[in-house]
C-alpha cells in the first residue's frame, strides 16, 4: 500500500460521471503527475482530496490511515494542503502576517514581531525562498504570491501538497524556482500531486504519473523511464471519435462576422478571424489561452483597446453587449451558472430576458407574447420540463443550456453565434442534440463560433479549427487537416509567453 | 507636473497630503479659525463620531457593518444618567453603560456570526430596538442630570484641554495599537481581506466578528456617557444619525467597505476632515441645509479619490 492511496473514488454530478471509480497510490518522496484533458476529472479528484467535495464511494487514505475530512479545514489540519490556482492569501497583511495567520507568536495578544519574522525567516530560509517577508503581499507579482503559497505549505509542515496547474501564471524564472523548490521538497519526503496540462514540466518533475479521462483511470505510470510524450498525449485523448458528432458538411457562404486585431486588456496580441455563413469555426486552446477573453471582446463584454469588428460587412461599435445584440451577435458564456442563467427565476422569464423589447405594446408587456415565446422555444429545443414556470435552476445543464441557446434565438435577427464550452457539463445525450442545433441554425445561415477545451468536440463539428495559445491564434486548419496530434502541438505552449495574457 | 501630483494624491499619504492642504486653507481664509478656543472647541464637536470610528473602522476592515451605534450611543447616554440617579454612584452609572452598551454589540454580533444574518439587516433591526428601549425607558423625555459631578465629565480639564478630548485620544492610541500589533487587529484585517484563506490558517472568524461588535458596543458606551455629560442629560433622541457621519468618516479616512484595508492615521485624518468642514461652515455662517450637501460631496468625492488610487495600484 502507498502512502497516499486513492481507492475506488466515484463522484457523480447531477447528469455527469465526474470520476468513477478512479485508484490509484503515490509513494513518499514522489512528485506524481496528474494528467488528463479539461473534464477528465483532475479537479473533483483534487477537490475531493482537499475536503471541498465528498466522493460518493471509495476513500482516501494516508500512511494506511482513512482520510475522512468533513471540510477544507480537516484536511489541513491533516497536512493535506491545496494550493489552487486563485491563491489564498489576504493582500492587505504582510508576507510574514500571512504564513504566520492563525498562529501569531504573541503574548497576551500583542504580537511578538521580532520573533514572528524570526520564525518565518528561518522557515523561508531552510526553505530557499527568497522574498522579502516585511512586504505587503498585494505588493508582490504573482509569481511571488505563488511562493507565498507554498511557503505555507512548508510552515505547516504537510504531509501531501497537491499544485493545481502552479506554473500556468509564473514566467519561466518563476517556474524555474518552483520547480527547485519541488524538488527541495521532494528530498523532505513530501508527497507531491502535481496537476498540469504541461508535459515538459511533467516530464521535468514527476517520479510517476496518472492519466485521466472522461472520468476514468486511463493509465497509471509508476516510473515516466519508458513513455514517450506521444504515448501520454495518446492517453490523454484517447478515445475514438464516435458518431456522437453526427456531423453534416454545409456550404459556407458571405463572411458574416469579421474580427480584425481585436485587443484588450486581457488579450494584448491582437486576433483577428472570420466566420462564414453557414460555418462552425472552433476555437481550441488550453484554459487561460485567451480564448473566451476573444470571445467577451468580440461581444463587448469587456472593453476593448484596439481593432475592429464587422458583421455583414457593417463596422460594430460592440462598447456593450447592448451593441453587440443589436448588430447580432450574442454569446452564450463559459460559465454558465455566473454568465448566463439567472437563477431563482423562471424558464420563461429566462428566455425572454433579453428580447422582452419585442414584446410590448405602447410601452406595455405583453403576457400573451411572452407566453408564446417562452413555449415556442421550448417545444423548439426541446426543454424537457413540466412547465415553463419551472425555476431555471431545478434544470440539468444540457436543458439550461438550450433555455440559454432559445433566450438568443428569440432575439430573431442574431446572425454571429458564439458558444463557449456550450457542453460543459452536459450529458452526452444533450450534448448531440445541441450539436444537432448548432448545425440547423449554420445551415439557416448563422455563422457559429465554437470555444472548446475538449478536442474530440472541436474536432467532431467543425468546419474549421483555430488554436490559440498564450494569448494569441497559434494555428489554423481546415477540416481536411484536423490532426490531433498538430492541434495539441499548437496548443501547448513549449515557450511561455506569460505577458501576452494579463493576470 | 501633473504626473508628480498624482503620485502624491493616489499614494498611501494622499489623504494625509489633502488634509494638511486643506487645513493650511482654511487657516488661511476662514477668520478666527486657527486659535486655541475653535481649535478645542472642532475636537469637542468630533469627540463622538472619533470615538465610534475607533470601533466602526475594525467593523468595516473585517467587511462587517454597524448601523446601531447611533441608538446605542443614545441608549448608553440615558441608562449612564438613570442609573446614577437612581444609585446615586456615577461609577455605577457609568459602568451600567457601559455593560448595555456591550451587551447589545454582543447580541449584534453572535447573530452575525454565529446565525449568518447580513450585518446590515442585523443593525438595521437592533438600531431601531434599542432606539426603542431609549424611548420606553424615559417616556420620550430628556432625563436630567442629579448629580452635578456628572457634569465634571465634560467640563473638567486636564493641561487645559477637555476630558473627553484626551479620552478621545487614548482611544486612537490604544486603537491604533491594537490593529497594528495584535492578533485581534490583524486577524481583523485578515477576516476582512480574505475570509476563507483566514478560516483555513485557523483563525477563528466567527470569534472574532463577535468580539469586534462587543467592542464598538463598549465603546459606544463610553461615547453616550460623555455625549450625555455634554448636553447635561440623557436625551433618548440623541445622536440620530451617527451611524452615518461615522461611517462616512472611515470611509473617508480610507477604510475600504470592501473589507481588509483600515488605518488609524486614516481614520483621525477622515474625522477631522469632516469636523474642520463643518466647523468652517459655521464660522463662515454658512447655513447648517447646505452644510449637508457639502458633507455629501465631500464623502463623493473622498470615495472617488480610493476608488482612483485602488485602480493606480491594481495596474502596477
Amino acid at each position: 500500500m502507498s502512502f497516499l492511496e486513492f481507492s475506488n473514488i466515484t463522484k457523480t454530478y447531477p447528469g455527469v460521471k465526474a470520476l468513477s471509480d478512479v485508484s490509484f497510490g503515490v509513494e513518499k518522496g514522489a512528485v506524481h503527475g496528474l494528467m488528463g484533458e479539461n473534464g477528465a476529472g483532475k479537479s473533483t479528484l483534487i477537490k475531493i482530496l482537499s475536503g471541498d467535495q465528498h466522493a460518493d464511494a471509495g476513500e482516501i487514505s494516508i500512511d494506511g490511515k482513512i482520510q475522512v475530512y468533513a471540510s477544507t479545514r480537516d484536511a489541513f489540519d491533516n497536512g493535506v494542503i491545496v494550493i489552487h490556482q486563485e491563491l489564498q492569501l489576504v493582500p492587505e497583511l504582510s508576507v510574514a502576517e500571512n504564513l504566520s495567520l492563525g498562529r501569531f507568536p504573541a503574548s497576551a495578544g500583542v504580537i511578538a514581531r521580532r520573533r514572528m519574522l524570526d520564525d518565518v525567516g528561518a522557515k523561508l530560509k531552510s526553505a530557499g525562498i527568497d522574498i522579502d517577508m516585511r512586504r505587503k503581499v498585494k505588493t508582490l507579482s504573482i509569481g511571488e504570491r505563488q511562493m507565498v503559497e507554498i511557503a505555507k505549505a512548508v510552515m505547516l509542515d504537510a504531509r501531501v501538497i497537491a499544485l493545481d496547474e502552479p506554473t500556468s501564471s509564473l514566467s519561466s524564472r518563476e517556474s524555474e524556482i518552483l520547480f527547485k523548490l519541488i524538488d527541495r521538497l521532494r528530498g523532505e519526503g513530501k508527497v507531491i500531486l502535481y496537476v498540469s496540462h504541461r508535459l515538459d514540466e511533467v516530464f521535468r518533475l514527476c517520479d510517476s504519473l496518472t492519466v485521466l479521462r472522461d472520468g476514468k483511470l486511463a493509465a497509471h505510470h509508476q516510473s515516466l523511464k519508458d513513455v514517450t510524450r506521444d504515448q501520454v498525449v495518446a492517453e490523454m485523448v484517447g478515445r475514438e471519435i464516435s458518431d456522437i458528432w453526427g456531423f453534416r458538411p454545409r456550404k459556407a457562404g458571405e463572411v458574416r462576422l469579421k474580427v480584425d486585431n481585436l485587443s484588450g486588456a486581457r488579450l494584448r496580441t491582437p486576433a483577428s478571424f472570420e466566420a462564414r455563413a453557414g460555418e462552425i469555426v472552433g476555437f481550441f486552446g488550453l484554459i487561460g489561452a485567451g480564448r473566451s477573453e476573444l470571445m467577451r471582446l468580440v461581444f463587448g463584454a469587456d472593453p476593448r483597446s484596439g481593432g475592429t469588428i464587422t458583421v455583414d460587412g457593417k463596422a460594430v461599435a460592440a462598447a456593450s453587449p447592448h451593441d453587440a445584440i443589436r448588430a447580432g451577435v450574442v454569446l452564450c458564456s463559459e460559465d454558465r451558472k455566473h454568465d448566463g442563467i439567472i437563477q431563482g427565476r423562471s424558464i420563461e422569464e429566462n428566455i425572454n430576458i433579453s428580447s422582452r423589447r419585442h414584446h410590448t405594446r405602447f410601452g406595455m408587456l405583453s403576457r400573451t407574447s411572452e407566453i408564446a415565446t417562452a413555449e415556442t422555444f421550448i417545444k423548439k429545443l426541446k426543454v424537457r420540463t413540466p412547465s415553463r414556470k419551472q425555476d431555471i435552476v431545478n434544470l440539468s445543464g444540457g436543458n439550461q443550456q438550450k433555455v440559454i441557446l432559445g433566450r438568443w434565438l428569440s432575439e430573431q435577427n442574431i446572425c454571429v453565434l458564439i458558444v463557449d464550452e456550450p457542453t460543459r457539463g452536459i450529458d452526452v445525450g444533450a450534448k448531440s442534440e445541441i450539436y444537432e442545433l448548432l448545425y440547423r441554425l449554420a445551415e439557416e445561415g448563422m455563422a457559429i463560433v465554437v470555444v472548446s477545451s475538449e478536442l474530440p468536440e472541436v474536432m467532431g463539428i467543425c468546419d474549421r479549427i483555430l488554436v490559440m495559445c498564450g494569448g494569441r491564434i497559434n494555428a489554423e486548419l481546415a477540416r481536411d487537416q484536423f490532426a490531433e496530434k498538430a492541434i495539441l502541438a499548437a496548443a501547448l505552449p513549449d515557450k511561455k509567453t506569460p505577458d501576452a495574457i494579463a493576470s | 507636473m501633473t504626473g508628480r501630483l498624482k503620485k502624491v494624491l493616489l499614494g498611501e499619504q494622499g489623504l494625509v497630503v489633502i488634509f494638511i492642504v486643506a487645513f493650511a486653507l482654511v487657516s488661511l481664509l476662514v477668520p478666527n479659525f486657527l486659535t486655541d478656543r475653535n481649535m478645542l472647541g472642532l475636537l469637542q464637536s468630533v469627540v463622538t463620531v472619533g470615538i465610534v470610528a475607533c470601533t466602526m473602522m475594525f467593523c468595516l476592515a473585517a467587511r462587517d457593518f454597524d448601523l446601531s451605534v447611533g441608538s446605542i450611543v443614545a441608549f448608553a447616554g440615558m441608562v449612564a444618567v438613570m442609573a446614577s440617579n437612581a444609585t446615586g454612584s456615577i461609577l455605577l452609572g457609568l459602568i451600567a453603560a457601559i455593560v448595555c452598551g456591550a451587551v447589545v454589540g454582543w447580541v449584534n454580533g453572535v447573530v452575525i456570526a454565529k446565525f449568518r444574518i447580513n450585518a446590515l439587516i442585523t443593525t438595521l433591526a437592533t438600531m431601531q430596538i434599542v432606539r426603542g428601549f431609549a424611548l420606553i425607558s424615559s417616556g420620550g423625555r430628556a432625563v436630567g442630570i442629579n448629580s452635578p459631578d456628572f457634569y465634571q465629565l465634560a467640563l473638567s480639564k486636564l493641561l487645559g484641554i477637555p476630558t473627553p478630548i484626551w479620552v478621545l485620544a487614548v482611544l486612537f492610541a490604544i486603537f491604533g495599537f491594537v490593529l497594528n500589533s495584535t492578533v485581534f487587529g490583524k486577524n481583523t484585517l485578515a477576516i476582512g481581506g480574505n475570509p476563507e484563506a483566514s478560516r483555513l490558517a485557523g483563525v477563528n472568524v466567527d470569534r472574532t466578528r463577535i468580539w469586534i461588535f462587543t467592542l464598538q458596543g463598549v465603546v459606544c458606551g463610553i461615547a453616550g456617557i460623555l455625549l450625555a455629560s455634554r448636553i447635561t442629560s440623557g436625551q433618548p433622541n440623541a445622536a440620530v444619525g451617527l451611524e452615518l457621519s461615522v461611517i462616512s468618516a472611515c470611509v473617508l479616512g480610507g477604510v475600504s467597505l470592501a473589507g481588509g484595508r483600515a488605518t488609524m492615521s486614516g481614520v483621525i485624518v477622515g474625522v477631522l476632515i469632516m469636523g474642520i468642514a463643518e466647523n468652517a461652515m459655521n464660522l463662515l455662517n454658512i447655513p447648517a441645509f447646505y452644510q449637508y450637501i457639502v458633507r455629501g460631496v465631500i464623502l463623493l468625492l473622498a470615495v472617488l479619490l480610493d476608488n482612483l488610487r485602488s485602480s493606480a495600484l491594481g495596474r502596477r
